[in-house]
């Protein structure tokens, strides 16, 4: 199923998608091939893979050092497209690559699309591309029918949404918060407010991502999103069970998210 | 500058979306600041009470003497707080100012630009934080307690390589977090548009003046100009006004370290690509896979993976010529300046006078302009050090017998 797909049926089915963020190669390859495969098994609906990049500005400390492991790992982009490759044999979960520019750029954008396409990967997040930036990697992206996510933040007036919005397929990533990436002890009520003005001025699925720590975050916004982006939370959990994903204090979490996106309407 | 934002195929605005209404806010700040004769009124009142300008342009006799061409010092390491890294500090924390932000951030590699920061954000009664990589607080403690005597905040970056890059990271956060109260005074003719430009604006009095100084003291334009390369500010600075005078031969010196084959430098233009970093698009230091790779400089403010985006334009347009200058050069630089003319340079700054002394010949009865950027004061624990260490301590002793 691809993307449109998935949040069609998510809707009709009144339930939300559960979408986990991994690094790729945080600690090795193999465990992050485990990890997407326990995604997949447990009731993710989309996978976000990070691609490691030496210096994450967008991300806080725990993305951080998700990174730093990657990179210890020696993990590269033909790394990361051989796990989607081999996760592919078990499971037709839609995965997002998510990374910086410049691994992107290096490897040749266009290369990298055709290669991504090639193993499976259905989607694309460049998290420092404004619109600004975005027209020769976009119009390739699309060439090639690879999705292409765009980012909202707090402070996107309409005039940009609409311009975003002209670039994205797939979903809408609202970035719940101005900052980084992280663990957050609650998110603002105006994230509401937001979410519903933004549902308004967009076709597309709308995720909310950023600070998304607990399900009783989900709960408070169920009913103003798609689904809901997950990555501090997890691998905070990962690294205290040094990634052994049938710990409990991993895997219960994980299933507690699941239970409380697919649950029907509250 | 042709598509907005850009230098050629260089610049650009690469951010994340959080940073990209804080741009667009602090260009049309730029713009509004530009036209506004009370701004630059201001500007040239605290330029010349506050910073001490126009800076001399001093003709160096003796090194003249010994090099076989006329040298001409742009002071800009009489600047107040030593360097001329205060005109953009105090540039950017007059337009925080306009734009109702309390809080001014910056990030700073030696910490000259931390200083120059929190120095204009005392005199502006700003709120002032400052990220330092975790190593180079401990290599500049001297600096952090002025920072902290200043009333700033300084904050260690213990992420990463705990250096420069890892201080702009953690001040791009930070800027992410709270850029609706806060305005971050980046350092150098680097980042997303509108930095580049801004920056320029300010330091660009360096070149105008000095334009005006070597008209009146030698009747002609000189034959050649030369700068210390590190983000670019103070090479901008001097090269912009004579960029259209084809006859003025134009040169950047770029950190060569312990020499280019040793990997241990910060020679952008030497063995460096184009990559996309830390919000523009410019020559970068990285391996295969675009991963930043760590520098080295005896000269701190040399001491980063990427190059001011104009830089990378005028590199490849040919227009400027770069080049680069290894360590123990430098030293000798520091060294016979310090000797001769009684100035110690900024490491930095003897970097361009380095290159001079190597290529003399080339320059034999031209008149040549370098921009000594700062002072080197600064810079005397690294000199020492180097002088104790290794052979230079031998040439250093005949000098002194001379």
């Amino acid at each position: 199923m691809g993307l449109k797909e998935i949040f069609e049926t998510l809707r009709k089915n009144e339930k939300k998608a559960l979408i986990p963020y991994i690094t790729a190669g945080d600690p090795d390859q193999e465990k992050t091939l485990e990890i997407l495969d326990f995604f997949a098994r447990e009731g993710a609906d989309i996978i976000e893979l990070g691609v490691p990049f030496s210096d994450p500005m967008a991300d806080g400390p725990v993305i951080q050092r998700a990174m730093e492991r990657a990179l210890r790992s020696g993990t590269t982009i033909p790394d990361i497209l051989e796990i989607v490759r081999r996760f592919r044999k078990n499971s037709q979960k839609p995965v997002i690559l998510m990374g910086y520019m410049n691994p992107f750029f290096a490897y040749g954008f266009e290369r990298l699309v055709d290669e991504a396409k090639d193993s499976g990967v259905n989607g694309i997040l460049c998290v420092d591309l404004p619109v600004e930036e975005v027209y020769p990697f976009w119009r390739y992206a699309k060439k090639k029918e690879l999705n292409f996510i765009t980012l909202v933040s707090p402070l996107t007036n309409n005039a940009r949404v609409k311009r975003i919005e002209k670039y994205a397929s797939g979903f809408i990533y609202f970035v719940s918060v101005t900052g980084v990436t992280g663990e957050r002890e609650s998110l603002p009520l105006e994230v509401r407010e937001r979410l519903i003005h933004l549902r308004h001025c967009t076709e597309q699925p709308v995720v909310l991502g950023f600070g998304v720590s607990k399900p009783a975050i989900i709960q408070e916004f169920w009913n103003y999103t798609d689904g809901f982006v997950v990555g501090s939370a997890l691998i905070r959990r990962l690294e205290e069970v040094s990634f052994n994903i049938h710990a409990e204090g991993f895997k219960s979490f994980f299933l507690e998210l699941e239970k409380i996106c697919h649950k029907q309407s509250v | 500058m042709g598509k907005k934002g850009y230098y050629g195929k260089f610049g650009g605005r690469f951010v994340p979306e959080t940073l990209m209404p804080a741009l667009y806010e602090l260009e049309d700040a730029l713009r509004t600041a530009r036209r506004d004769i009370s701004f630059r009124k201001e500007l040239d009142y605290y330029f010349k009470e506050y910073v001490g300008r126009p800076t001399p342009l001093y003709y160096a006799r003796n090194a003249s003497k010994k090099l076989g061409f006329k040298l001409y010092l742009k002071r800009e390491d009489l600047c107040h707080t030593g360097a001329h890294k205060i005109l953009n500090a105090l540039g950017q924390a007059l337009l925080a100012r306009r734009m109702n932000k309390i809080r001014v951030i910056a990030e700073t590699g030696a910490g000259q630009h931390g200083v120059a920061v929190a120095t204009a954000a005392s005199l502006l009664a700003l709120q002032c934080v400052i990220y330092m990589g975790a190593d180079d607080v401990e290599r500049q403690k001297t600096n952090v307690m002025r920072m902290e005597i200043l009333g700033a905040k300084v904050q260690p970056v213990t992420k990463g390589t705990r250096t420069l890059k890892d201080a702009i990271n953690e001040a791009l956060r930070d800027w992410v977090t709270n850029v609706t109260t806060t305005h971050y005074i980046l350092g150098t003719v680097f980042g997303p548009y509108p930095y580049p430009e801004l920056v320029k604006y300010f330091v660009s009095i360096i070149g105008r003046e000095a334009k005006k100084q070597i008209l009146r003291k030698e009747g002609k334009m000189p034959d050649a100009v030369i700068a210390c390369v590190g983000g670019g500010s103070n090479a901008i600075g001097i090269f912009f006004p004579f960029l259209k005078m084809k006859n003025v031969k134009l040169i950047g010196v770029e950190a060569g370290g312990e020499g280019i084959a040793s990997g241990r430098h910060a020679a952008r233009f030497q063995t460096g690509k184009v990559g996309i970093f830390q919000g523009t698009k410019s020559y970068v230091l990285q391996n295969e896979w675009g991963q930043i790779l760590d520098t080295y400089s005896i000269a701190p403010g040399l001491d980063y993976a990427s190059v001011g985006p104009e830089h990378s334009f005028l590199f490849e347009s040919g227009r400027v010529h770069y080049t680069y200058a290894e360590d123990d050069k430098v030293i000798e630089a520091y060294l016979f300046l310090s000797r001769e003319e009684g100035i110690l340079p900024a490491l930095e700054s003897s970097h361009a006078l380095a290159f001079l002394m190597k290529n003399k010949r080339d320059f034999e009865d031209q008149v040549v302009l370098l921009n000594l950027s700062g002072r080197g004061d600064k810079d005397l624990p690294t000199v020492l050090r180097r002088i104790s260490e290794d052979g230079i301590k031998r040439d250093f002793r005949d000098s002194q017998k001379k």
